[in-house]
């Protein structure tokens, strides 16, 4: 499978060519970074022609990179990674773009693909990434009023405000929480030597 | 005369139809949908934060509660991406293992589905039917790992334990007579592999049941015919995966496309619909009972013959055994590495599938070589099909709505997540 993928990468590096910043395969998936301007352009074609065909976009998400192995990260934020599939071709890619700035803003492929309609209310809500073009871009997991973007690296994981029905005012308020994250375990980084070799770094330059 | 208007109407947050906590907003004109606008989240949870912030074997039980009626299947998707990008494999046992138990959560999500679906639309027999096979499926369930539903029972590196030698029984008491005791034991005789055996002889006949309920029942074929017709390219489009892309005529099932575990061995067909409609995806759940029964016997064959380990010997990434822990230091000391701050995974990123009941399940994962996932992105079934609920209510009556909930087989704890 990663000898097919090899060579699909490479046409990929070809028929792209000046519109991506990486095309590598890791643990025998292709992974194609693709510049932001570009990002329409290139969905477009990967969807109409034949040779990668991808007619259907399983998923796509938001990651918040700031805090990417201990906040030694350089480079822009946020990631919008996108989990292509053809059925014609049998085949994926995952396709990712990189933004900046606040809000983040990145062109939205719900033309391109309809099921990324919710995809893409989903990573504005909980990242706060704004899909120009997108028709309907609402909240869509969080609750009504919601404050703040969850995922995000710097948003707490037990939240900024809890609820709770006040007696007095006969009806629900919301206050600011009185409890305090509990992280049980650290996060730990070890350089495991049992995987120097498969580093994705590794994987590029063989690619 | 007087000016018609359309109105709003509001369905859920809970309704005995909405199958979990949706709020529906429906625009009708008269009884016909002109739109549907579903508020989810009402049981966003936020598993993909809290997976964050633990080690990664803590987040498999999570992984139980996403899709609460077919627990294992997402135990599998999530373990399949550790295992993918720890360039780990699973004994062969413990792959037939996860085989045989991911049809068996085909079943009882199907079951699960039909019944409910069956009942939605008024066919109350129906849902008694299938709670009646359930029971045996969950008790498999609960030989197995200790648990009716939230099993665990997945780990990187195979399976939590082997099979159980001995069903376990049901006792007299004083709400069960020696005859009743008698009869619910019948098939409780040996083995879990001689009741699973026993189940798969019996529920084809079954199926047979089931059908002769509905498949030619004129009121379930009024009420399900031509109901949200999805063409081929539009199921595309929409991100569609499973039974629903299945039934509008796309022979699409990663058990056969990409094949994982050892689904490659297995004899079975992929049943598709014609239509896209509502009666088709029916049909064909029903025929995946067939399929998923033919899997399970096969499973059951080869696990009678071939015994060996189900989990990897690696003790980085699996506990040493209890008594080895007693007497030699090295295993302690793995054991409490493992237990409390985990193993790293290689930094980088992976995307897992399997072919869940639902759809396409995918476990996206990225790493920054530490003991917990950076980020973690569950890709529910569900999700995609409950944001075509505008496009497949649009112009039905509004008693369709049910119908269409219904074909979608949704379940809120994935799509909420």
């Amino acid at each position: 499978m990663s000898d097919y993928y090899n060579k699909l990468a490479d046409s990929l590096r070809n028929r792209f060519a000046g519109k991506y910043d990486e095309c590598f395969v890791s643990t025998g998936q292709l992974n194609f970074v693709v510049k932001k301007q570009n990002l329409i352009e290139v969905c477009t074609a990967l969807r109409d022609e034949a040779e990668y065909a991808f007619d259907e976009m399983i998923d796509l998400c938001g990651v918040d990179y700031s805090e990417y192995a201990g906040g030694n990260w350089e480079g822009e934020r946020f990631a919008v990674t996108y989990q292509l599939l053809s059925v014609k071709n049998n085949h994926r890619l995952r396709v990712r773009v990189f933004v900046d700035g606040e809000p983040p803003q990145v062109a939205s492929v719900t033309g391109i693909w309809k099921g990324a309609n919710w995809f893409e209310r989903e990573a504005f809500d909980l990242f706060g990434i704004i899909f120009d073009g997108h028709t309907d871009l609402r909240r869509i997991l969080t609750d009504y009023g919601f404050v703040g973007h969850p995922f995000r690296k710097d948003f707490p994981l037990c939240g900024n405000v809890e609820m709770r029905y006040d007696e007095d005012k006969k009806r629900v308020i919301y206050q600011p929480v009185s409890i305090e994250t509990r992280v049980n375990t650290p996060r730990i980084i070890r350089d495991d030597h049992r995987y120097a070799d498969r580093m994705p770094e590794e994987d590029s330059s063989n690619a | 005369m007087p000016e018609i208007r359309n109105y709003t109407l509001n369905f859920g947050p809970q309704h005995p139809a909405a199958h979990g906590v949706l709020r529906l907003v429906l625009e009708m004109d008269g009884e016909v949908i002109q739109r549907a606008d579903p508020h989810i989240g009402l049981l966003h949870r936020g598993t993909e934060k809290l997976a964050e912030y633990k080690p990664f074997n803590q987040s498999i039980p999570y992984m139980d509660r996403l899709d609460y009626v077919s627990m294992m299947c997402n135990e599998h998707g999530y373990v399949l991406a550790l295992e993918k990008l720890l360039g780990v494999e699973a004994p062969e046992r413990a792959q037939y293992i996860r085989v045989m138990f991911d049809e068996i959560t085909r079943i009882l999500n199907h079951l699960m589905w039909l019944g409910t679906h069956a009942l939605d639309v008024g066919a109350m027999t129906m849902f008694l039917y299938c709670f009646r096979e359930r029971e045996d499926l969950i008790d498999m369930y609960e030989a197995v790992s200790g648990a009716r539903m939230h099993a665990a029972y997945y780990r990187p590196g195979g399976v939590y334990r082997d099979l159980p030698d001995r069903m376990p029984r049901f006792k007299k008491s004083k709400y069960i007579d020696d005859k009743k005791v008698a009869l619910l034991n019948e098939s409780r005789g040996g083995s879990l592999l001689d009741f699973i055996e026993d189940f798969t002889n019996r529920f084809p006949k079954l199926v047979d049941e089931y059908e002769t309920l509905l498949t030619d029942n004129r009121i379930w074929k009024q009420r399900t015919v031509d109901i949200a017709i999805i063409t081929p390219e539009n199921a595309l489009q929409l991100g569609f995966t499973g039974p629903m892309l299945r039934g509008s005529g796309i022979e699409w099932d990663l058990r056969k496309k990409q094949p994982y575990e050892v689904y490659d061995k297995m004899d079975f067909d992929i049943p598709v619909g014609t239509n896209g409609d509502s009666y088709d995806r029916y049909l064909v759940r029903v025929e995946e009972f067939r399929q998923s029964n033919r899997i399970i016997k096969q499973c059951v064959e080869w696990l009678r013959n071939n015994p060996g380990p189900v989990m990897l010997d690696d003790h980085k990434l699996t506990p040493p055994k209890r008594e080895d822990m007693k007497g030699d230091m090295e295993s302690l000391i793995h054991h409490f590495k493992l237990f409390t701050e985990g193993y790293t995974l290689p930094k980088g990123e992976v995307y897992a599938a399997v072919e869940h009941p639902k759809g396409e399940f995918g476990v996206y994962l990225v790493t920054d070589g530490a003991n917990k996932p950076y980020r973690l992105k569950i890709r529910a079934p569900g999700f995609a099909h409950m944001a075509a609920m505008n496009e497949m209510t649009q112009g039905h009556m509004l008693s369709d709505v049910t119908t269409v909930m219904g074909t979608m087989d949704v379940v809120f704890g994935e799509i909420d997540r």
